[in-house]
């Protein structure tokens, strides 16, 4: 038993800490407020060649291991959590399932302009009728000659005005009375394809959702990713790596949370004495250290799992459900710690709570992770 | 062009010390790369990628400088060499760590080297120009700008807020000042191919070194940490009583005027 980063995962750890926090978190208060997408730090992450993290340098990745992920996820999130779900879903959604399920052709043609930096990673699964049921896909890619002809609408994806591709879910067909639901690679300046980038989220202000529309948008069938009929089974498999990204983010979450809480309470004095003074204050905090402490093992724990190739569904379903409830309890003590402070936006720790809540909903509601972990125990 | 950068480890002055029984505790303490040494790493991987040739950066202290280097190795330094002093040498001071570094350097004909303006630990700024004397060749201090046309060097250096044009030529020893460059972030690939760069360990036996040659020649009588700041005054009335009241605290108080 190790518990120890190694000397690379500490001078990872090091250096995103320093970026996050002299690059990425000056501006993440306007960001939220402007909506303002964080191009000019993706422009120097792409420097530091942090875009391609995981993936093999024959694509222009940097060949890390998913620690590494998981460190870089958690201090960017740390900093502005729209910069870290942008990061994450790049990573994890976009990339991951063209390195996973493509061709040696296809990763050249899609999975190393993602490793530069030259467009963003995305994927696209969730329909306006499929959520948590996503193999309610309804739409459709019919074979036409040499081509897939694509109808349908996708919701909520990351980073998708950013992308110039990405892979989504459709139905091409029906075996036995089954839908068959394979993953397809589009461009998105493809005829017919539209991309809308106009939701009002509560938090995340500063990521990219989007909503797609697909009107007889046509690719070529060489642009199946993986095996045909085998779609919906491959984008469980990348949700899998996506949960821990999504844990390493709330843990990032949490921790910002934390740090402001304590700082606070040292500093704010009632009924002439800091904050921290008082017990019940101090249990808080101690609360707060303790789940993040817990947090964060649990998502190296299936972080590790993952780089020795062992199964991690169920640590990875684990790791994201715990971190984003904890996160959503821990920003919402840190708002309550700074009183009436906390619910203006300076503070930022009210930004915290908003951002956080999507940890419980996307790649999978709390109440997903909890029927996956059922599931995995065997219930 | 062989260059060489003179790192030292420190501590981080910007997080929490903590001093008791007259040392500095290093417990808890972060270690960082001095930072004007982070600007003359800098500089000279871009003087590298300009001219060719190849960067090694030097330190000396314990194993524990290791992380130091391998963070400089991450920045796109070709070589690390640590002069371990660990066993050999419980106090040094500048005379010491001049010694040492020049007597590993002679034969190496570097034709620049580069340290840091300062360590913001000692803060003496002593060692960059004491290894220049040892070895006999060209130093300045504090530079905000190096151009190099064949041994030619042309610099600009900070004088108080001020500006110098010097001209000079190699072999030339520079310390690095603030304004300099702006020192990169290790890159991921850097970090990952910097574990795999060679660095050699050496210790004073290697370099032929007699501890009592080195012997520091200052001595440490005390380590204290600034008095707390505190909290401000803010003076009231109207402005004349102010400004006459500032006068006599700074007279009686202060005792500045
Ligand atoms: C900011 C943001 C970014 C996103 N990015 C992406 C992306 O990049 N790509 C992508 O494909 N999707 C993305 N999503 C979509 C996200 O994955 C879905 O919102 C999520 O999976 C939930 O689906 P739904 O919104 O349809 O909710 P529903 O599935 O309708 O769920 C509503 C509620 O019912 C509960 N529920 C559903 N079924 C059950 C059940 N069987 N038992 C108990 N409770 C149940 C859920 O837990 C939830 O609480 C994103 C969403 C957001 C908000
Ligand atoms: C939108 C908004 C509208 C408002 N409207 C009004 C208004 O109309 N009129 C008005 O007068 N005020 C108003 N307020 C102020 C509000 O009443 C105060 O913010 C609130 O009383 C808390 O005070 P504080 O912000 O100074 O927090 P603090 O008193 O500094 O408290 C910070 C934290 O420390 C805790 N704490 C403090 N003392 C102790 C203790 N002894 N033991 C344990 N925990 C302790 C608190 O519970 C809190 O969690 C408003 C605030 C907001 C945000």
């Amino acid at each position: 038993m190790n518990f120890d980063l190694s000397q690379e995962h500490q001078m990872i750890r090091k250096t995103m800490k320093e970026f996050a926090d002299k690059v990425v978190a000056p501006g993440a208060i306007e960001r939220d407020r402007t909506k303002a997408f964080p191009k000019e730090i993706f422009k120097q992450l792409a420097d530091m060649g942090m875009m391609g993290l995981p993936f093999s340098e024959e694509y222009g990745g940097a060949g890390a291991d998913t620690i590494s992920f998981a460190i870089v996820t958690e201090e960017l999130s740390r900093a502005c959590a729209s910069t870290g779900i942008t990061y994450s879903a790049h990573i994890s959604l976009g990339g991951a399932p063209l390195n996973l399920f493509g061709t040696e052709e296809q990763k050249h043609k899609y999975l190393t302009p993602i490793c530069t930096g030259e467009t963003f990673g995305a994927f696209g699964l969730t329909e306006p009728n499929a959520g948590s049921d996503a193999g309610g896909t309804q739409t459709r890619a019919v074979e036409d000659g040499d081509d897939f002809v694509i109808n349908g609408s996708k919701v909520y994806i990351t980073n998708a005005s950013y992308a110039k591709h990405l892979a989504i879910t459709a139905i091409t067909g029906e075996v036995d009375g089954k839908k068959e639901i394979s993953a397809i690679i589009v461009p998105t300046d493809a005829e017919g394809f539209t991309v809308i980038d106009n939701y009002e989220k509560m938090g995340l202000n500063a990521s990219n959702t989007t909503e797609l529309v697909l009107e007889n948008v046509r690719v070529p069938k060489e642009n199946l990713l993986g095996k045909r009929g085998e779609g919906f089974r491959q984008f469980l498999v990348t949700l899998d790596g996506g949960r821990i990204g999504i844990g390493a983010m709330a843990v990032g979450i949490a921790q910002a949370a934390f740090d402001r809480a304590l700082r606070y309470s040292k500093e704010r004095k009632q009924f002439g004495k800091p904050l921290s003074d008082f017990q019940i204050t101090q249990f808080k905090l101690a609360d707060m250290a303790m789940k993040i402490e817990l947090a964060r093992t649990m998502v190296y724990k299936a972080a590790w799992l993952k780089d020795q190739g062992r199964p991690f569904s169920k640590e990875a379903s684990m790791c994201k459900l715990y971190a984003s409830e904890i996160a959503m309890q821990i920003a919402d003590q840190a708002v309550q710690i700074h009183g009436g402070y906390g619910y203006m936006k300076e503070y930022e720790v009210e930004r915290y709570m908003r951002d956080a809540k999507l940890c419980e909903i996307g790649e999978g509601t709390s109440e997903v992770q909890r029927m996956v972990i059922a599931r995995l125990i065997g219930c | 062009m062989n260059i060489y950068v003179l790192v030292k480890r420190t501590f981080d002055t910007e997080e929490k010390i903590v001093v008791s029984g007259g040392k500095i505790q290093e417990d808890g303490a972060e270690f960082i790369i001095n930072p004007y040494d982070e600007y003359a790493i800098e500089e000279a991987i871009q003087v590298r990628d300009a001219h060719g040739g190849e960067v090694t950066v030097l330190t000396m202290g314990g194993e524990d400088a290791e992380k130091q280097l391998r963070t400089a190795l991450a920045m796109g330094a070709d070589k690390a060499v640590l002069i371990n002093t660990e066993d050999d040498l419980d106090e040094m001071d500048q005379f010491t760590a001049a010694q040492i570094l020049a007597d590993y350097l002679k034969d190496k004909n570097p034709d620049l080297i580069l340290a840091g303006n300062v360590a913001i630990d000692g803060g003496s700024g002593q060692v960059g120009p004491r290894v220049a004397d040892l070895l006999d060749i060209n130093y300045v201090t504090t530079i905000t700008k190096l151009e190099i046309n064949g041994t030619q060097v042309n610099i600009v250096r900070d004088v108080e807020g001020d500006s110098e044009v010097l001209e000079t030529s190699l072999p030339l020893l520079v310390t690095a000042q603030q304004g300099l460059n702006e020192p990169r972030y290790p890159s991921l690939p850097g970090i990952m191919k910097a574990k795999k760069k060679p660095l050699d360990e050496v210790e004073l036996d290697d370099l032929d070194i007699d501890e009592d040659d080195v012997e520091a020649k200052t001595e440490t009588i005390e380590i204290y940490l600034p008095p707390k700041k505190e909290a401000g005054r803010v003076l009231q009335g109207d402005l004349s009583n102010q400004v006459q009241e500032l006068v006599q605290l700074l007279r009686t108080e202060a005792k500045v005027v």
